[in-house]
């Protein structure tokens, strides 16, 4: 229950931040990316108020087994920089140039009522289904 | 030589907001143990496993909810869309395949990654940011020119 409540908190906090900063508006996105015409780099104080609290944060972090509320700390443990990281970074970033949406201004703006935001979500939505079935396809010819 | 959109130029409520998603990030950190990674809780919820469902959903209940809760109080700022639904389509493709493949997005790696110093993370970083900045450039400045 503790679990799921915080969940729901970080989430909702994390969609405040994104409608504050302006990371919830692909035209504001597209306008950081365009670093050819009249750039807009407010985007990246965005990065930066995150990360200046992540780092902090993480170093808590590092040094514990459980959480606060006595979770298990679940962190990443891949640490091979592979080619599945590399172009399938390139390939979200190819998207997220074209529309401005990455996956949480998506959710934020699908959660507004955008239709555009709707479709991107179910779009995205199958985009990740179709990893899984190429996934799968793999693993069984493997 | 880079043109700064002076009018457009935010940085008091982009600092702010993004603060806001530092904190929201390090409270999923500290009090539940995990990666505040979007399209991995997402993803997630494709391969539904047993008492991994319902904080995954409560958190995206939570992120589609601050919009909404949001309009209930005041105006939401501008979401502005300019792409047809053709590109929508195709950009939501890429960014659940790539993501997928990548393990992480803007959030994942780009925030929580860089803070907790991943190598992967930094690579990840740099190469969607790569490619989204070459994307904008080819969209506005070589089709759109």
């Amino acid at each position: 229950m503790k679990y799921t409540l915080t969940s729901l908190f970080a989430g909702f906090l994390f969609g405040l931040g994104l409608i504050i900063s302006g990371m919830a508006n692909p035209e504001k996105v597209l306008g950081f990316l365009d670093i050819a015409g009249l750039w807009d780099p407010s985007l990246a104080f965005v990065m930066g108020g995150a990360i200046i609290v992540g780092l902090i944060s993480f170093t808590f972090a590092k040094k514990r087994t459980l959480s606060f509320l006595g979770f298990d700390m679940k962190m990443p443990t891949k640490t091979k920089v592979d080619k599945r990281i590399v172009f399938g970074s390139m390939m979200f970033g190819i998207g997220w140039g074209i529309a401005g949406f990455c996956p949480g201004p998506g959710l934020v703006a699908f959660g507004a009522g955008e239709i555009k935001g709707v479709v991107f979500v179910a779009s995205m939505v199958a985009g990740m289904m179709l990893f899984e079935i190429i996934e799968r396809k793999r693993a069984r010819s493997a | 030589m880079i043109d700064i959109a002076w009018s457009q130029f935010t940085p008091g409520t982009a600092l702010a907001g993004g603060l806001l998603i530092g904190i929201s990030a390090a409270s999923f950190l500290l009090l539940n143990g995990r990666i505040a990674g979007i399209s991995g809780i997402l993803g997630g919820l494709l391969t539904p496993m047993r008492n991994d469902i319902i904080w995954r959903v409560a958190f995206l209940a939570g992120l589609i909810g601050a919009p909404i809760i949001w309009q209930l109080f005041a105006d939401l700022p501008a979401i502005e869309i300019n792409a047809g639904y053709p590109a929508i389509i195709m950009a939501g493709l890429l960014v659940g395949l790539g993501t997928r493949y990548a393990s992480g997005c803007t959030s994942g790696h780009g925030v929580c990654g860089l803070s907790r110093l991943s190598l992967r993370s930094l690579v990840a970083t740099l190469s969607f940011m790569a490619t989204g900045f070459l994307t904008v450039f080819v969209i506005r400045h070589l089709i759109g020119a």
